[in-house]
């Protein structure tokens, strides 16, 4: 007996649904089986990890501020994605964004005023949209792999960050320890609703970004040029949308939104900057574009099941005592899963017995 | 080598109830194919009526999912092409697979089994070659070579594992009549050495002259055996159709109206290692004429439909003017703007985006045109207008399709090659540029294109047609001209045009048109 994928006359409506459900269900059984061979209770463990940081308010909290920076990223990524732009670099692009936005805080913390802080954003803006911007000049000039290219200036960055930290911008005062000064509270992303938890704007900056390109992507001219050039590029020159432009486009956004993350970030959750400022949000956020489908909305969904991962790697860590690394290797069977279901969109599965090879009898049940 | 004895007389090969199904869609029913030893069988059928499938599943590279195969009277497995080359089944494909930076002996290494060395390989197919009058030099790059010696060497390498069926999978749609004429006289002549022919093709005429045999396909079932040489083309169409098919009426062209398109002096360089640089091509378009574009494939044409388009640039602004305004640097959607309409050969993932509804189609080659009607402030597409413009498309032109809105890629190639048209036909374009209009398309549409092509200049447009197909040029071109590694010939007025004439323009017989430039001039 062996395995066919026949590919379906047309997409699957139910399967593009049904996929990511899938793939969760299948990280799960696999999860389950992880934690059994690293000989703790599987029913246990999981419940921990999924069900125990939703059961309090201000653990929900918490959701919204590690889900902010992910659906943040992933919506711009989505963007790139579907234009057919692989940029794997938002995690440096968010490390960027949050040096510029920094800028005020750190070297004229006397500066106070209302202003500061929408500057910060706009700078941090600017950083992570510029430091995409070079891929994506290297793209359209001189013909480079992005995927290469915008991964590489990830480690740039994290290293850029380390230097200023250590170097420059540490803080006078800090001891020797390396972080910068920490913020003045003109200059700190303020709490939506303080009596109950920590959770900041950025969290309603995710949401407004997701829905603005939710209605770009599927409104507008703009958001048809990014899917004719990406689905079809051909087609896309015939139609009179310039390729490079869209290039340029497409990083210029999800710099942009991986910056205005990490400014957030830095700004809103950590209160200073500091070696290391992000737990890999910028690459799981290439999970969580890929979760929602590349559709904005759905990425608002995707990106809190995957903070889910985090707060609950915490909590496993803390209340079964396994590794942190388990957050990754969850992360990592939920990304393989959900493309391998995706597979089922467009074909479906055939079991073939030995004896159906042979050209007798057509026995076709489609 | 099969050797067995025969079981059944002089039948060479026998298929009984064969079915092959894809999805939902049975693209071969039940087909019944008997061929005699030494005879030239011809397999007749539309584009989409399966033929291909059958030839497949004879050929190895598709398993039937019911019939038989009888090959010399007895059960036969084809498994795979290396199977049927085992049995002595060779087949010649439409499109050939050679590389193009080896050489014709290199690339008929390739395909043989055995280690033998290079130099007998070229020895054996030049003597081959030349025994069938089909010259060749082994040592020459295919990148060099036009579409028929090409072929000649798709049909040497087929001829070298000595095969008794040959399948000729439409050998001529590539050739001038000039180069079919000679192919013709090769397969005469491989069938009095005993040897067998599937040909298969849709022009009646070629089939009426040359096979002993034809069995007809429609729809994916066989709908009649007959002897070719008894039926008239009308009724082996009226066959291969179902209905009667009528050509396009041409009224003659009423007084040549003010020029809308003219190329003068364009010349582009190869955009990569084996696309055709184009020379110094003039060519100028009137209102109220339809222009046909003649050439044998790979001479230019697309190259020349991209930079008449705007998806590649002119050095010059001057080299191109669409109503008289210098068009060379402008981008399609500039020229979209000043009235000229463009239908590319591709229809998926050039013409139209093929996993993009059809309205979504039709704003992508329409948003600048019709930016007030399709599209509202802030870029806010008015999916309304859209949908009510592509109905109107679908209605006028005759859509044929399963769903209120489908994907492009669901459609059959005739629907959406109607809707492409259609698109740029509801524009009114005062210039048409389309290349290769009814390109794998059913006769019905095509005749409704066609049509519909003539009656747009009638109507005061410029229309230029680029074509492989002659018979669709003859129908309905006011002059002909023909492209020829890159160079555009003088069109010639369809009353001095004739078939040999064009053919041999088409095989290079008059390389430069310096007489033209300076007219044009």
């Amino acid at each position: 007996m062996r395995i066919e994928l026949v590919k379906r006359p047309e997409r699957s409506k139910l399967f593009a649904a049904l996929s990511p459900l899938i793939a969760l269900g299948l990280t799960l059984i696999a999860g389950a089986i992880m934690f059994s061979l690293l000989g703790k209770d599987p029913v246990e463990a999981l419940y921990y990890y999924f069900i125990d940081p939703l059961r309090e308010v201000w653990s929900l909290h918490e959701l919204a501020v590690k889900a902010a920076p992910l659906i943040l990223i992933a919506v711009g990524l989505s963007i790139c994605y579907l234009s057919n732009n692989w940029n794997i670099g938002a995690e440096g692009q968010f490390v960027i964004g949050a040096i510029t936005g920094s800028i005020l805080p750190v070297m004229f913390p006397d500066f106070q005023s209302w202003i500061v802080l929408p500057l910060m954003l706009l700078m941090g803006i600017a950083g992570g949209a510029a430091y995409g911007a070079i891929p994506a000049y290297l793209k359209v000039r001189f013909n480079t792999n992005e995927i290469l290219t915008s991964l590489m200036l990830v480690y740039v960055a994290q290293l850029f960050l380390d230097w200023m930290v250590r170097g420059p911008w540490r803080n006078p005062a800090g001891m020797n320890f390396p972080e910068t000064r920490t913020f003045s509270p003109s200059a700190v992303l303020p709490e939506i609703w303080s009596a109950s938890g920590r959770a900041n704007w950025g969290f309603v900056f995710a949401i407004v970004a997701a829905i603005a390109l939710w209605f770009m992507l599927s409104r507008t001219l703009k958001g048809f040029e990014v899917l004719v050039l990406g689905q079809s590029p051909r087609a896309g020159r015939f139609a009179g949308f310039s390729q490079s432009k869209m290039v340029f486009f497409a990083f210029l956004v999800s710099g942009g939104l991986a910056g205005l993350a990490g400014i957030s970030e830095v700004s809103g959750a950590i209160g200073q900057l500091r070696p290391t400022i992000s737990p890999g949000y910028g690459f799981a956020a290439i999970i969580v574009a890929f979760l929602g489908r590349l559709n904005p909305l759905g990425i608002i969904a995707a990106g809190l099941v995957l903070a889910l991962s985090y707060l609950g790697g915490e909590a496993a860590q803390i209340s079964i005592g396994v590794s942190d690394k388990v957050v990754r290797a969850f992360q990592g069977m939920l990304l393989f899963f959900v493309l391998a279901c995706d597979t089922l969109i467009l074909y479906r599965i055939r079991f073939v017995g030995a004896s159906a090879a042979k050209t007798v009898e057509a026995t076709q049940n489609v | 080598m099969d050797t067995t004895p025969l079981a059944n007389g002089r039948n060479l090969l026998e298929v009984r109830g064969l079915t092959k199904i894809f999805g939902t869609l049975k693209a071969c029913d039940q087909i019944d194919l008997t061929i005699a030893k030494g005879e030239i069988h011809a397999l007749l059928g539309e584009n989409g009526a399966g033929k291909s499938t059958l030839v497949k599943m004879l050929f190895g590279s598709l398993e039937p999912n019911a019939g038989q195969i009888h090959w010399n009277g007895q059960l036969a497995r084809i498994t795979s092409p290396g199977v049927a080359k085992k049995l002595g089944i060779g087949m010649v494909f439409q499109h050939f697979s050679l590389f193009e930076a080896l050489t014709a002996a290199e690339n008929i290494a390739l395909s043989l089994a055995d280690d033998t060395p290079i130099g007998t390989i070229a020895a054996k197919a030049r003597a081959l070659s030349y025994s069938y009058g089909l010259p060749l030099d082994p040592d020459s790059l295919v990148g060099d070579l036009s579409v028929g010696e090409r072929q000649r060497i798709e049909i040497i390498r087929c001829l070298l594992q000595t095969p008794d069926l040959i399948i000729l999978d439409e050998p001529t749609s590539v050739l001038t009549p000039q180069e079919a004429d000679r192919l013709f006289e090769t397969l005469e002549r491989l069938r009095s050495e005993g040897k067998s022919i599937l040909y298969i093709s849709h022009r009646l005429d070629e089939v009426r002259r040359l096979c002993d045999s034809a069995t007809i396909m429609r729809h994916g079932k066989v709908v009649g055996h007959c002897n070719p040489r008894l039926e008239t083309p009308s009724s082996l169409a009226r066959m291969m159709v179902g209905t009667e098919v009528k050509n396009a009426e041409r009224t003659t062209a009423s007084v040549r109206g003010e020029e809308l398109l003219s190329i003068c002096g364009m010349s582009r360089k190869p955009a990569g290692p084996f696309s055709t640089p184009l020379k110094n091509i003039w060519l100028s378009v009137a209102g109220g004429e339809v222009i046909g574009i003649a050439g044998v494939a790979g001479n230019g044409q697309g190259e020349l439909f991209e930079a008449v388009s705007g998806e590649a640039l002119q050095e010059s602004a001057d080299a191109i003017r669409i109503r008289g305004k210098s068009a060379g640097r402008m981008g399609i959607s500039a020229r979209r703007l000043l009235g000229a309409a463009f239908v590319p050969e591709e229809r998926l993932g050039h013409g139209a985006a093929p996993r993009m509804r059809l309205s979504d189609n039709l704003l992508l080659s329409r948003h600048a045109t019709d930016g007030k009607a399709f599209v509202a402030g802030l870029g806010l597409i008015k999916s309304g207008a859209i949908q009510k413009a592509a109905q109107r498309i679908i209605d006028v032109m005759d859509v044929r399709k399963s769903a209120p809105d489908p994907e492009a890629a669901a459609l059959s190639g005739g629907n959406l090659q109607k809707f492409i048209i259609g698109r740029e036909l509801d524009r009114n374009p005062a210039v048409m540029v389309v290349n290769q209009p009814t390109w794998g398309v059913d006769a019905g549409a095509a005749a409704r294109i066609r049509q519909a092509l003539i009656e747009l200049a009638r109507n005061g447009s410029a229309v230029l047609v680029i074509s492989q197909d002659l018979d669709e040029l003859f129908e309905i071109s006011d002059s002909i001209a023909v492209m020829h590694n890159g160079e555009l010939s003088k069109p010639i007025p369809i009353a001095d045009a004739t078939l040999e004439r064009i053919g041999l323009l088409m095989g290079g017989a008059e390389p430069g048109h310096l007489d033209h430039a300076k007219e044009v001039a």
